[in-house]
């Protein structure tokens, strides 16, 4: 039973960015592709931190928090960029690619008048920094030091798929952002969630496409607060993967008059159209028939979050195969035939919580009571999994209450 | 590509009159609700493209509706109508500052600003989007229709989702 006070609740909010994020937990900061000359970064947010990747003049890749040691104004404004320094506008500190600090206006004063004190040392005055680890290119960072290393925190299924998945070097196609009035956490469970995909998103089953019914998984292997859910075609059928159509397991309500939507290339020999990867705290790569991309959920506030869709293909990718992919583009983001009902189901979920000043919960059993991997999609098992996880990490008894356990 | 591409040739006022009539007449449509007239003021082969303005200008894709037939157009307003759910609202859009150029070849470019206030169910008002339209018309029987409408949001980050086209 989860009590609906922690998708509304400010005081667990901010526990969560202490814990959670700031925790010991790996958090998806970007590709290298993103940054592949020294001096190019980008900017992003590690729960409501906001953070720069960079990479530095040797090829290193470096993180660190943009907030001036000095005053504490952001110091970078792009979204992305090159620059060989980093320049605070408010008093001109600079900073090198590594958050080091580089310069400091007037430090010895002026005609003898001012300047920072005689045991000013800018080495104690750097930006925060994150402990990096790369895995297939993506690049995660942890704030605290008692996280385990990457791939003992991710555990073997999340470490085989990513591999499946990334391990070809990719282009980073585009971003799509959306500003979600929801909790953060109701979107990690969306994503957890093998319940809804053929219920919620109607264009799966009145266009013929996927259905609970099909063959498919939700494993976690080590570590129940990551997931990793996927669906197959028909195994045996010499059309398997061919066209989404052509795994539909009963008659559809509608045909589109353009399939070209769901014109599918087989890209794995098992059959898989679908993974959906959900990694804790709030990473996600998800496959969808030819269609790649990363998810991240930044945290706004107990009621708000961004979901950022980072595309990708393969750098090899032929022509039709990234125009297969542009295609199938349709089916997902803030516009997506399979993805647009998720902001409109959670802002109702947000709302009906506040109705109750948080008081209720909610029932979380389709598949069982506890933490096994699945070997079928009539479940909810993942989601439990993410809140034994998310429980642990808060420090939250299973059957606290939550909003009265801090 | 930037929003800052170099005009083309001089239109005549009645011209360009026309091409500001399609886009009103479109606005209206979807203001409407009359989805079903959505598609016809493309040509078949029509391109209609949502790019939001963050890709455009990093020459990415990224795009949040790609479609290159009205065939495609078709098949949104199928969905929209009858299969998919999203929040209850109603649109209102302005469109100004059409200026037409002639590209040759029968090609009129149009660029435009549009602004999008959404109202939710409970009735309140806020702005939903705001952005460009980069439009190529050609008339066909003398009735402009899009050759391709590509809208370019400078609202990136989206709330809460796009259903009904821009």
């Amino acid at each position: 039973m989860i009590p609906y006070g922690v998708y509304i609740d400010q005081d667990i909010f901010d526990l969560e960015m202490e814990r959670i994020f700031r925790g010991p937990t790996w958090n998806y900061l970007g590709h290298e592709s993103e940054v592949p000359e020294p001096g190019d970064f980008v900017t992003t947010t590690v729960g409501t931190t906001p953070v720069v990747l960079n990479r530095g003049r040797d090829g290193t890749i470096h993180a660190f928090v943009n907030r001036c040691a000095h005053r504490g104004a952001m110091v970078v404004r792009e979204s992305h960029g090159n620059t060989k320094v980093h320049t605070c506008i408010y008093h001109q500190w600079s900073y090198d690619h590594a958050g080091g600090l580089v310069g400091v206006p007037y430090r010895k004063g002026v005609h003898g008048n001012g300047g920072f004190p005689e045991d000013f040392e800018p080495k104690e005055h750097c930006l925060e920094t994150l402990r990096l680890e790369v895995f297939n290119g993506i690049v995660f960072g942890t704030f605290s030091d008692s996280t385990p290393p990457l791939l003992d925190y991710m555990g073997t299924p999340l470490r085989e798929r990513i591999d499946m998945l990334c391990s070809r070097p990719i282009k980073v196609t585009g971003y799509q952002r959306q500003e979600i009035r929801g909790n953060w956490k109701l979107y990690v469970e969306n994503v957890k969630d093998c319940y809804h995909g053929s219920l919620l998103h109607s264009f799966n089953s009145c266009f013929g496409m996927f259905r609970s019914t099909q063959r498919g998984s939700a494993v976690m292997g080590e570590h129940a607060y990551h997931s990793v859910l996927t669906t197959y075609g028909v195994a045996d059928s010499e059309n398997v993967g061919e066209n989404l159509g052509a795994v539909a397991t009963h008659k559809p309500k509608f045909e589109l008059e353009d399939s070209s939507v769901v014109d599918v290339f087989r890209e794995h020999a098992d059959g898989m159209v679908t993974t959906i990867l959900t990694m804790f705290p709030g990473f996600v790569l998800a496959q969808i028939a030819n269609h790649l991309g990363f998810r991240l959920i930044r945290p706004l506030g107990p009621d708000t979050f961004e979901l950022v869709w980072i595309n990708f293909e393969y750098l090899d990718d032929e022509p039709w195969q990234s125009e297969a992919r542009r295609k199938q583009g349709n089916l997902l983001g803030p516009a997506g035939y399979l993805s647009m009902e998720d902001a409109e189901a959670l802002e109702l979920a947000q709302q009906a919580f506040h109705g109750e000043q948080g008081s209720g919960h909610a029932f979380i059993e389709l598949g069982g009571r506890e933490f096994e991997d699945q070997d079928h999609l009539v479940t909810e098992v993942p989601i439990r999994g993410f809140w034994k996880g998310y429980c642990e990490i808060m420090g939250f008894a299973a059957g606290d209450s939550g909003a009265t356990s801090t | 590509m930037t929003l800052t591409e170099s005009a083309g040739g001089r239109v005549t006022a009645e011209i360009a009159e026309q091409i500001a009539a399609l886009n009103y007449r479109y606005a209206q449509a979807l203001d409407d609700r009359r989805l079903d007239d959505w598609p016809e003021f493309f040509l078949d082969d029509g391109r209609y493209i949502i790019h939001p303005r963050e890709n455009r200008d990093r020459g990415l894709e990224g795009y949040w509706i790609y479609c290159d037939s009205k065939r495609m157009m078709l098949d949104r307003v199928l969905s929209i109508k009858e299969v998919n759910l999203y929040n209850i609202h109603y649109n209102r859009r302005a469109i100004s500052n059409i200026l037409v150029t002639d590209a040759g070849d029968g090609v009129y470019i149009a660029r435009s600003n549009y602004s999008i206030v959404q109202t939710n169910s409970g009735g309140r008002s806020a702005i939903f989007s705001v952005g460009a339209y980069v439009d190529q018309v050609v008339f066909i029987d003398e009735e402009p229709k899009f050759q391709e409408k590509i809208v370019i949001p400078d609202t990136f980050t989206v709330s809460p989702l796009v259903a009904i086209p821009l």
